[in-house]
């Protein structure tokens, strides 16, 4: 199974020049959202090429249709010039192409083992699964990425970053000529991300072609030959790598020249409104104390998994913390649901939309009006007319683009169900709303709309904070930044005493920025 | 060893010793070997039946119909010895098998192709079986004189200081083993219940895992159909009236978790076996049978809230995520 | 994009007048109409207003139970306890009766064990966080288990005239008590579940239950109720049929709880939560009410019926997804 150092033969004698996997015209709709038209790529033998682009510019879906989970709408896929086609993961597997996905695709209840080779398991006599070659093999993948995992444990029993690891050995445990990346090193810390380039460099010189998904363009310039450029699921620019720079790139990806994207407007600061303090929780984060104030935007800055959205779910009475107090304009307040952090006026956007903001089955103006049903209803009694108004107020203010306010929200696009979001919250007039990752996965124009509302709402007196791991978006919209690791904060940043690095190293715990670390 | 047995599995074990314990403690005759071999050979049926509800739950379905494809294929076998007393067993057992996993098949295709919710496909299915063997019948009852003396004998032969019913049961507990876990498929089946977007992009087909839990459930409710009519020597409509959810209640408190994903052969058996042993205990302690339905449904609430229980430790643990391999 | 200008979103597409007739309870009433026409050319014995009256009892009391069921499954939950519900009240009812309880008595008995058993199954889901499909399966087991530990073999009878009328009263002409109730509590379900504010949380709990979290609807307390409700009404069609039968046996109203379900989907609610409404159940009931009246006038036995029912259940449910798999593959 494992391929240790020899190239394939096809690889090794196929010029560099003559691509082994190139698509072209590729095309696909899902309702609601075209998220690829037209667009094409071209991967070589031993050599790493980026694709790059904002979420939503399409680079999952393309990972998709490369690994047969969705069927392009148009378009040809050709491996080593013969057209092809992947009707399920296990042609795309069978063609050579293996893939580590963004979301874990694993099983909490099979062993590690099981999980790298589900699928494709080395069978013994009878054809039954050979579980001691399985073992021993899964071992060879893990040791060979350098990940210390007993390949007989199961799952469930480890961490976020070592199941990152697993996925990571599941796409090397196949033959491949060809490996995708996507986004394989944001779950990991800093010697595992030295040890993943390490194998990417391994891998080349094996002859593979590998398509490396990032945000990250430090380490796109470090380890990737070529690029390839979406905006907004079309194909915007391709080529060597050695021949762009930073902020090419940037402009290919957003459109736009860089100073533009974060429309912040200075709003007047006033008094406090949110305090907290000494705030912990038995095992999501400890020990936080902030003050946010009336018409500030307070950034939230933090690797994924370091505690900042099981944080917000707390201050918004989702989950209970062990510890602390928090004063809502001075008074303290004791938040034990939802319902009453909003009777308190303190609301929150969460990061994964699909399940905890839109819902899905309802129709918009029903998703607008779910918290301030008892004011457009008497004595319970529902008024579709007062419900419609309120809709209309709310959802026009954000600029939604809809067929009707009587549609389900799920046929929406994901800016558009963004801004439903929004808009239900901004029904029931908060004074702290609470953003998590409030333009992940949005196109561009709903991007900057979420962005120049955020202004207008400080402008109004709202206070808001912004949990965001998008840098720039950090730099561009908060007047104040807290990073947090591993559950406590580990530095707390002005706007003007703030660039990119210092927020990478606080974040990753890399140098002495541990101004409140214990 | 101790990973084979998860605690699960060894908590529920050792209940069971317990309340054997205290059984034995007045009643030392029910701990007898003689004896514990006839409570195992009067739980067979369940535990086959719950070994084929087990492949269906772990995909994040279920299976209402279990009892009523069991009692439609037992009155065909009936129907057809009463008929035909010429037609050996095995071939009846075989025939008994296949139609069994024709009816499971049937429920798979709905789940699979027609993509209807599993409990609406088996509720409906339920009554059409039912339906189907009054149909059949025409209401009426195969009895013991109707049917060949070897058609009742052959559960009942001993072989090796056992009944064959039970030698049936250990071969399929030990078949199941096998097939869930060294086989492709016993591991789509974890994969399927357990994550079925994730399977996909392994190049698993739900549907299709699905379809064949099903029709393995089924062949499994077509063997305990000739087991069942020719153990009770009857078969009639209704016969095996509302086991369907006896066989969920067992695979429950087994720890198989209705979410899918979760649990295991052992667990099937032993969750059969708890039910095995308090209904014949009952009338050994002098208890009315009257009470085993309360028992069983207190030991189901039981086992679900202790499985949450286990499921529920598991958190991310931001602040003790330290265990990162290094 | 964001300079574009700015155009209104409409309140509400053009509904089409065609888009009715596509609808769910169209279908029902087509159906319905389909079985009272067939019934009535094959019996002569059908169009009388006495056997109908009669056919209604066919379906009144799990109806009733239907009712909450329905505001259930579309939250989301599942209560498969409720036929044990109706023994353990109905037995409560003949211990009470034993200690001479009169009618009121009776009745306030009835309905105080349903709560009893619906808040436990509350409890059980929203306190304990357990899953209520397997939970009611439990107490399915258990209510009715303490039934029969309570009754064994035995039965009670003798229950007062004057509790009789609960379930063979006339309230006027043919229309008969139970069938009053059943209206006035599927008026009551259906402007609870459609016109309220605790109706639209209910859906909004099925279709998204950590999003209506989110947006502050108190989940667990609304599930809560619905399961209250359920059993409330269990508690009611456990006096209806007690008084009808005029006798308490442990086994009284067994299976009903598939036909309870069956009922609610075949009235058009999603088994997977979200979707559905009161007046699809309703006319389900109805239609399974006069399909079992129909049988049993062509002297088709009961369980001929129940193949009917399956079929009927498999097909409305399965037809349209296999004609929009059909008609997306052609597409």
């Amino acid at each position: 199974m494992l391929h240790q150092a020899r190239p394939a033969t096809a690889d090794s004698q196929a010029p560099a020049n003559e691509p082994v996997l190139a698509l072209s015209g590729i095309s696909k709709s899902f309702p609601g959202v075209r998220a690829l038209s037209g667009v094409s790529l071209e991967l070589y033998p031993g050599t790493v090429t980026a694709l790059v682009g904002e979420n939503g510019a399409g680079k999952s879906t393309l990972v998709k249709i490369l690994t047969g989970i969705y069927q392009p709408d148009e378009g040809a896929i050709r491996l080593s010039g013969d057209e092809v086609t992947f009707p399920t993961a296990y042609d795309a597997t069978q063609a050579g192409i293996t893939a580590i996905h963004q979301e874990t695709v694993l099983f909490d209840e099979l062993s590690v083992a099981e999980n790298i080779y589900l699928g494709h398991a080395p069978r013994g006599r009878l054809g039954f699964i050979d579980r001691g070659r399985m073992n021993r093999d899964a071992a060879a993948v893990l040791k060979r990425i350098g990940a210390a995992i007993d390949p007989d444990a199961r799952l469930r029993d480890l961490g976020i970053a070592s199941k990152h690891l697993v996925a990571i050995a599941r796409a090397l445990s196949v033959e491949a000529r060809i490996v995708v990346m996507d986004e394989p090193t944001a779950a990991l810390s800093y010697k595992e991300i030295e040890e993943l380039y390490a194998l990417v460099e391994r891998l080349k010189a094996e002859g593979k072609a590998i398509l490396f998904i990032s945000h990250k363009f430090d380490e796109i310039f470090r380890i990737a030959d070529r690029y390839t450029v979406f905006r907004d699921g079309e194909c915007v620019g391709a080529g060597l790598i050695s021949e762009t720079d930073h902020d090419a790139l940037v402009r290919l990806m957003v459109g736009r020249p860089v100073g533009q994207i974060f429309p912040k407007r200075e709003a007047e600061i006033g008094e406090p409104v949110l305090t907290v303090s000494g705030y912990s929780h038995p095992t999501e984060f400890a020990d936080i104390g902030f003050e946010l104030k009336r018409g500030e935007i307070l950034g939230f800055y933090g690797l994924v998994g370091a505690g900042r959205s099981e944080l917000m779910q707390a201050l918004f009475g989702v989950t209970r913390p062990s510890k602390g107090a928090i004063r809502i304009g001075g008074e303290v307040a004791v938040i034990r649901s939802p319902a009453e952090a909003i009777r308190r006026g303190i609301v929150y956007v969460p990061e994964e939309r699909g399940r905890q903001g839109a819902i899905a089955g309802l129709p918009i103006f029903q998703n607008v009006t779910l918290p301030s049903l008892s004011r457009t209803s008497r004595q319970g009694f529902l008024r579709l007319a007062e419900e419609f108004k309120l809709a209309r107020e709310y959802t026009s203010r954000l600029d939604l683009r809809a067929a009707a306010l009587d549609r389900d929200v799920g046929t929406l696009s994901g800016g558009n169900q963004q801004k439903v979001v929004i808009a239900k919250w901004l029904a029931t007039s908060p004074k702290v709303i609470i953003l998590d990752e409030p333009t992940k996965g949005i196109d561009i124009g709903s991007k900057a709309a979420v962005h120049e509302f955020m202004s207008e709402l400080v402008a109004q007196g709202l206070s808001i904070i912004m949990v965001s791991s998008e840098i720039p978006e950090i730099l561009g919209m908060s007047d104040r930044v807290i990073v947090m690791r591993e559950g406590r904060m580990v530095g707390e940043y002005p706007r003007e005493k703030v660039d990119a690095e210092t927020l990478v190293r606080a974040a990753a715990g890399i140098g002495g920025n541990d101004a409140f670390r214990k | 060893m101790a990973k084979l047995l998860k605690s699960r599995e060894l908590l529920l074990a050792a209940v069971i010793v317990l309340l054997l314990t205290a059984i034995a403690w007045r009643f030392p005759g029910f701990v007898r070997p003689r004896n514990l071999a006839n409570v195992f050979n009067d739980t067979s049926i369940l535990i086959i039946l719950a070994l084929g509800q087990m492949m269906v739950i772990l995909t994040r379905c279920i299976d209402l119909s279990m009892a009523a494809n069991l009692a439609l294929t037992g009155m065909a076998v009936a129907m057809l010895n009463a008929a035909m007393p010429g037609i050996p067993v095995p071939l009846l057992i075989a025939l008994g098998v296949l139609l069994g996993a024709a009816l499971g098949a049937f429920n798979g295709v709905l789940v699979w192709k027609v993509e209807i919710p599993p409990i609406v496909v088996t509720l409906g299915t339920l009554t059409i079986f039912r339906g189907i063997i009054f149909l059949m019948s025409g209401g009426a009852w195969i009895n013991a004189h109707q049917m060949s003396a070897a058609f009742k004998a052959f559960p009942r032969a001993p072989l090796l200081g056992l009944p064959v019913l039970s030698w049936i049961a250990l071969i399929m507990i030990a078949l199941m083993a096998v097939v869930i876990t060294r086989t492709p498929l016993g591991r789509a089946f974890y994969a399927v219940g357990g994550n079925p977007t994730a399977a996909v992009y392994t190049g698993i087909d739900v549907g299709r895992t699905r379809f064949l839990a099903f029709t393995f459930a089924g062949a499994l409710a077509g063997l305990s159909g000739y087991l069942w009519v020719s153990r009770y020597a009857v078969a009639y409509v209704d016969i095996a009236g509302g086991f369907e959810l006896d066989i969920i209640a067992a695979c429950v408190i087994g720890g198989i978790s209705i979410a899918g994903g979760i649990g295991s052969v052992g667990g099937a058996v032993l969750g059969a076996l708890f039910f095995g042993v308090v209904k014949n205990a009952l009338p050994v302690i002098n208890i009315s049978p009257f009470w085993q339905l309360a028992i069983s449904g207190s030991a189901i609430i039981l086992a679900v809230a202790f499985n949450a229980r286990a499921e529920r430790k598991k958190g991310r643990l931001i602040l003790r995520n330290r265990e990162a391999a290094a | 994009m964001n300079d574009a200008t700015q155009r209104a979103v409409p309140d509400r597409l053009e509904g089409r007048w065609t888009s009715y007739l596509k609808s769910w309870e169209t279908l029902l009433v087509a159906v319905a109409v389909f079985v009272f026409v067939i019934n009535a050319l094959s019996s002569p014995y059908f169009l009388n207003a006495w056997n109908l009256s009669d056919a209604t009892f066919n379906f009144t009391e799990k109806a009733m139970i239907a009712m909450a069921m329905a505001l259930l499954i579309i939250s989301g939950e599942i209560d498969l306890s409720v036929a044990a519900i109706i023994a353990l009240a109905s037995t409560a009812m003949g211990v009470a009766l034993q200690y001479g309880a009169g009618t009121p008595e009776l009745v306030l008995v009835g309905l105080l064990v349903g709560l009893l058993c619906g808040a436990f199954n509350g409890w059980l889901v929203t306190g304990l966080g357990l899953p209520s499909i397997v939970v009611t399966i439990g107490t399915m087991s258990l209510f009715r288990g303490i039934a029969y530990i309570i009754l064994g073999d035995q039965a009670f009878t003798g229950y007062p005239p004057s509790f009789a009328w609960f379930g063979q009263g006339y309230v006027w002409w043919v229309i008969s008590f139970e069938l009053v109730l059943f209206a006035a509590i599927a008026l009551v379900f259906g402007i609870l579940l459609h016109w309220t504010s605790f109706g639209r949380t209910v859906y909004a709990i099925g279709n998204n239950p950590t999003g209506a979290l989110f947006s502050g609807v108190r989940v667990g307390r609304t599930k809560f109720i619905l399961f209250l409700m359920t059993g409330l009404m269990s508690g009611i069609a456990a006096i209806c049929l007690t008084a009808r039968l005029g006798s308490t046996r442990p086994s009284i109203a067994f299976g009903w709880e598939l036909e309870v379900v069956t009922m609610v989907v075949l009235g058009g609610v999603s088994i997977l939560g979200g979707s559905g409404g009161i007046p699809g159940v309703v006319l389900a009931a109805i239609i399974m009410g006069l399909v079992t009246f129909g049988f049993g006038l062509a002297n088709v036995p009961g369980i001929v019926m129940s193949i009917f029912v399956g079929l009927l259940l498999i097909t409305v449910i399965g037809a349209p997804m296999l004609w929009q798999r059909l008609r997306e593959r052609s597409a």
